[in-house]
């Protein structure tokens, strides 16, 4: 099972890593998503994932830490993703005026002289 | 404690100066008189102590862990430093009150003017050194504001940044040198530096701290080969300058050689640069001063030579010559205050400052003229004037000395009279030049006298000037002593302060040197009223114009040559570097230790999840196959791969973390949606053999990077989760205290809102400043003139098809709303102690919100549900914080969080923490920044 998850995440992180290197702006967007579903996993895993229940403890003392999944990774992620959305929108936003303003939708704000 | 209030109130002052209307010019002089009179009559209240040779500490500690703490140190010397800073600056603000007109924005000058002066205070009070170099730079800094106070002139711009450029660049060196000096004491404490001169002087080091402590004295007190930034800081207000050039700035290099005058003096290093820059500068600065045309240039050059003076006296590694100096600084700063003060009313009554143009002002401003004649007198060294004592005191020295050479020895007492000559020459110059002759034609004004209290300041220093001379040891003397003894403590010499001392050396060296000046002056005559602006035998070296090419190298020529080097305006290799730098930043530990798998055995793979990521992988590829050429094929398909991440977070017991991604994923979808309409079309792809060909190498380098992340990602991926977690986690104590001290049992929202609810505050923060920076950018944003066009599917729409075109799913979105608002409430509710919180509620209202965008269109949603989203974020902003201070009114630190047990009549046992404040903040946030970036896109379909 890991090993399934491992590649997923390589696969996201590639083909992320490869749009990010694109020179048009959508898919630069649509590769730092990708690229940052496989960046929030790699941080979620990095905690206990293997068959703990979900980190809801219950209200008797004591706690059985073992039987629970890590719950700081998911804390950390969670706010990571919804801090990626922000900065896709305003990634998005900004590529858009970028893109009012020069006429073209290539990164760097003019088309290749090629 | 009076220490840190004779410390603060210039500060204090500083501060309350800058809140007084412009033209509050009595206002601001009162209150600038009175910090400087308050700060001088503690100083004085110092007396006894400091006549009794007692050292008053004070001390906070600050870094204990760094041996740095803030220390106030005062000894006489410093009292002496203190008395004259607050003294003369007492003068200067009576000068300014008349000096500045009223069109000139005053509470900016007598701000910076206090803030400068608590700066001065804050290094001759310091006991420690890097404090001592923290309060010069402070200095640099207020005298740049104070010498650029006339912002429009270009000359005060220039002038104040080469003040800064140099001085500050000194303060370096002083920071570097004062590090080197703590290294060799082995504190930074200025008491254990002065109980280690053995020590300091014997060190291997010592040659490299004199050198870097030096280079910060001189260039403060405009030595040679550093001293024409000083004629250019002319183009101050007046005032400034008096204060800068007499008792203030420049005289604190002189303060600190002779600080550190007991502890480094005594070696041939010493003996050499001290006295060698001293000479230079002595020489170089007077003769310069004869050929000056404007008042203040002549004074400024005559400064340096002044300045030079003091630093011979004390390059000579004599305690007597070490007390001339200490009585020079006195003199000097009273003379030369007045003379600038007198130049400044010249200026102020007549329009000019040109010695060219001024002519026997005598007539206008008797008074005036007699003030400056016997002021000039005193720099010119006349008998029975205070300039007279130190002079004497030098050429006594200069027949003396014992240096390593012994020519030098002999030539000096020659140096000396040559430099009395020039001093008397352009004393001359001053005095002749402006009040006799014919009286001037063609002024801008016609002369006057001053105010009444413009002349005060002048008038009492140049009292001070003639008591001082007459009657030295009675006057002077107490005060001198008291700040030589703290000085030089065991090694203080015996001195006798009196005007007579019978027919000697010093004496005829005196009268030479008035007769040859005189000489010189009349000799030069032909040549001073031809008038040109340039110095006889002079090299044409000019300070200024080597200080501007090194400049304009440093920061332009070669910063540029850098740029075209290593810079690039293209996006793609930058991140390609960042992305290579990653990559081998992460294979280098690898590539240093290997990498191994973990003990552990994988776990059974299911079908399911195996099939969902196959799914997952073949979506990913999809995108980044489709992105360029189908946008809403790649947007879906990297949809797809999103939730199968989510499903992933199912899988591995996340359920908050897959609310939330689903969720995201949702806006995420919308959110490009919205954006897809104002991107270009895409020209259909032509292939050519060429342009594949071109193309091929960048591809293949980029999918080798891509390859290579990715596979490195996934082998770290595999070697975590095949090794078991360390015993000892944080998480470990989240989970056991999550219930007894968060009051929730959903550990994850309990870390987020309470645990670690400073970040939290932090993000949400961030989640605020990109709604409203997106939210300010579509504000300005111009489409591209070919999608200003609706879209075909809007243009062929009629009124009667929008509305039926989505009716069904309209209306059941339209139903969907209270329930999505119901189902956000709920979310948030429970999420203390199940999935859910703020987070998660906060999308999911805002996702119904867009949908009845969607159902309903921008105005037709808006003319029913008004939203305001930044109400939203700055409510939201706003409680998170105020929960987080609620705790400090009950004495915890900030974001303590508090269960609260409440029983309610109807809903029973109720338990309420405070961080349900923080999460519906949280919520509250959340709603009004996605909000506010949906609405803000949806609106651009609209607008006109």
């Amino acid at each position: 099972m890991e090993l399934i998850v491992a590649l997923g995440i390589g696969v996201l992180a590639g083909c992320g890593v490869w749009l990010v290197l694109r020179p048009r702006t959508f898919q630069v967007v649509i590769g730092l998503s990708l690229f940052s579903y496989a960046v929030n996993l790699l941080i979620f895993i990095m905690g206990w994932v293997r068959g703990g229940r979900a980190p809801i403890v219950g209200t008797s003392a004591p706690v059985d830490v073992a039987s629970f999944t890590d719950p700081l990774p998911q804390a950390l992620v969670l706010t990571a993703i919804v801090i990626s959305f922000a900065t896709t929108a305003l990634l998005l936003v900004v590529l858009l005026a970028a893109r009012g303003l020069t006429g073209t939708d290539h990164v760097d704000g003019r088309e290749p002289e090629e | 404690m009076l220490l840190v209030l004779l410390l603060g109130l210039p500060f204090a002052g500083s501060i309350a100066a800058a809140f007084f209307p412009t033209n509050a010019r009595n206002a601001e002089a009162w209150l600038a008189a009175g910090v400087a009179v308050g700060g001088l009559a503690i100083a004085g209240s110092f007396y006894p102590q400091m006549a009794y040779g007692q050292v008053l500490r004070f001390e906070l500690e600050w870094l204990p862990a760094f041996g740095l703490s803030f220390a106030l140190r005062m000894d006489g010397f410093a009292w002496m430093f203190a008395s004259l800073v607050t003294g003369i600056g007492f003068l200067v603000v009576i000068y300014a009150r008349y000096y500045m007109s009223p069109a000139d924005p005053v509470p900016r000058f007598f701000s910076f003017f206090l803030a400068f002066m608590g700066s001065m205070l804050g290094v001759v009070l310091s006991g420690n050194l890097i404090q001592l170099v923290f309060f010069w730079e402070l200095t640099s800094l207020f005298s740049f504001l104070l010498i650029g106070y006339w912002h429009q002139s270009a000359a005060a711009r220039d002038g104040a940044r080469m003040a800064l450029v140099i001085t500050s660049a000194g303060g370096l060196c002083l920071f570097a040198g004062a590090l080197v000096l703590g290294r060799i004491v082995g504190s930074y404490e200025l008491d254990a530096l002065l109980a280690s001169g053995e020590r300091i002087r014997g060190h291997a080091l010592y040659l490299p701290a004199l050198i870097l402590v030096l280079l910060g004295a001189f260039t403060k007190s405009a030595q040679f080969p550093f001293h024409f930034w000083l004629p250019h800081a002319m183009a101050a207000p007046t005032p400034v300058s008096a204060y800068l050039h007499s008792a203030a700035m420049v005289k604190l290099g002189v303060f600190l050689i002779a600080r550190l005058w007991p502890v480094m003096s005594g070696t041939d290093a010493w003996m050499w640069t001290v006295g060698i820059v001293g000479l230079c500068s002595l020489l170089l600065g007077a003769y310069a001063a004869i050929f000056q045309h404007d008042l203040k240039g002549l004074l400024a050059y005559s400064t340096i030579s002044h300045l030079g003076l003091i630093t011979v006296l004390l390059g000579l590694n004599s305690a007597l010559a070490a007390v001339a100096a200490v009585f020079h600084i006195l003199n000097h700063a009273t003379f030369k205050a007045s003379l600038f003060m007198a130049a400044g009313v010249i200026d102020h009554e007549s329009g000019t400052r040109d010695i060219r143009r001024l002519n026997g002002l005598y007539r206008f401003m008797p008074i005036t003229a007699t003030l400056a004649m016997v002021a000039a007198a005193a720099m010119a060294g006349v008998p029975l004037l205070n300039g007279f004592l130190s002079k004497e005191m030098f050429f006594a020295e200069s027949l003396t000395v014992e240096g390593p050479v012994e020519t030098l020895n002999r030539a000096l007492r020659f140096i000396a009279v040559l430099w009395g000559m020039f001093s008397v020459a352009y004393s001359l110059r001053f005095i002749h030049g402006v009040f006799f002759g014919q009286p001037a034609a063609g002024l801008p004004r016609t002369p006057k006298e001053p105010p009444r209290w413009m002349r005060f300041p002048i008038e009492l220093l140049v009292l001070a000037c003639l008591v001082v001379g007459i009657l030295p040891a009675i006057t002077i003397g107490p005060i001198l002593d008291v700040g030589v003894r703290a000085l030089l403590g065991a090694e203080a010499p015996a001195y006798s302060l009196a005007v007579w001392h019978g027919f000697t050396g010093p004496l005829v060296m005196s009268l030479i040197a008035l007769a040859g000046g005189a000489a010189l002056y009349v000799l030069l005559q032909g040549f001073l009223r031809r008038g040109v602006e340039k110095i006889p035998l002079f090299p044409p070296v000019d300070g200024r114009r080597i200080f501007d090419r090194v400049l304009v190298a440093l920061s332009w020529r070669w910063a540029r040559g850098l740029d075209a080097l290593l810079g690039t305006r293209r996006l793609q290799p930058q991140l390609r570097w960042a992305i290579a730098a990653a990559l081998l930043a992460g294979l280098w530990p690898i590539w240093q230790r290997g990498l191994q798998w973990g003990p552990l055995p994988s776990s059974e793979i299911h079908p399911a999840l195996a099939l969902a990521w196959a799914v997952g992988a073949v979506c990913a590829l999809g995108a980044a196959w489709q992105a360029k050429f189908h946008r809403l094929v790649a947007l879906i398909l990297a949809g797809g791969a999103g939730l199968v991440v989510c499903l992933t977070f199912v899988w591995f017991s996340a359920p908050d973390l897959a609310l939330t991604q689903l969720l995201v994923e949702i806006v995420t979808a919308v959110l490009l949606l919205l954006g897809l309409r104002w991107l270009p079309k895409r020209v259909p792809f032509v292939w050519t053999a060429a342009g594949a060909r071109a193309a091929l190498p960048r591809r293949v380098r980029d999918l080798a990077i891509a390859a290579a992340s990715g596979a490195g990602l996934a082998a770290i991926a595999y070697a975590v989760m095949t090794r078991p977690l360390p015993d000892n986690t944080i998480s470990r104590y989240f989970m056991e205290h999550a219930y007894p001290e968060g009051g929730g049992t959903n550990v994850v929202n309990v870390i987020l809102v309470d645990f670690r609810g400073f970040d939290t505050l932090g993000e949400i923060a961030v989640l605020g400043v990109v709604g409203l920076a997106v939210f300010a950018l579509l504000r300005r944003f111009r489409p591209a003139p070919e999608s200003t066009e609706p879209p075909p599917q809007q243009k062929e729409q009629s009124a009667a098809s929008a509305a039926e075109d989505l009716l069904v799913p309209a209306i059941i979105m339209r139903l969907m709303f209270p329930a999505m608002a119901l189902l956000a409430v709920y979310l948030l509710l429970r999420g203390h102690n199940l999935p859910g919180g703020g987070f998660v509620a906060g999308l999911t209202l805002a996702t119904g919100v867009i949908l009845q965008y969607m159902a309903g269109g921008t105005r037709w949603a808006e003319s029913r549900l008004a939203i305001r989203p930044v109400r939203w974020i700055g409510v939201g902003l706003l409680l998170a914080a105020a929960t987080g201070l609620g705790s400090w009114l009950f004495a915890h630190p900030f974001l303590t969080s508090h269960t609260a047990h409440l029983h309610l009549p109807l809903l029973g046992e109720l338990h309420l923490p405070s961080a349900f404040f923080f999460d519906l903040g949280v919520f509250s946030l959340v709603v009004g920044a996605t909000g506010l970036v949906l609405i803000a896109l949806a609106h651009q379909s609209i607008r006109d």
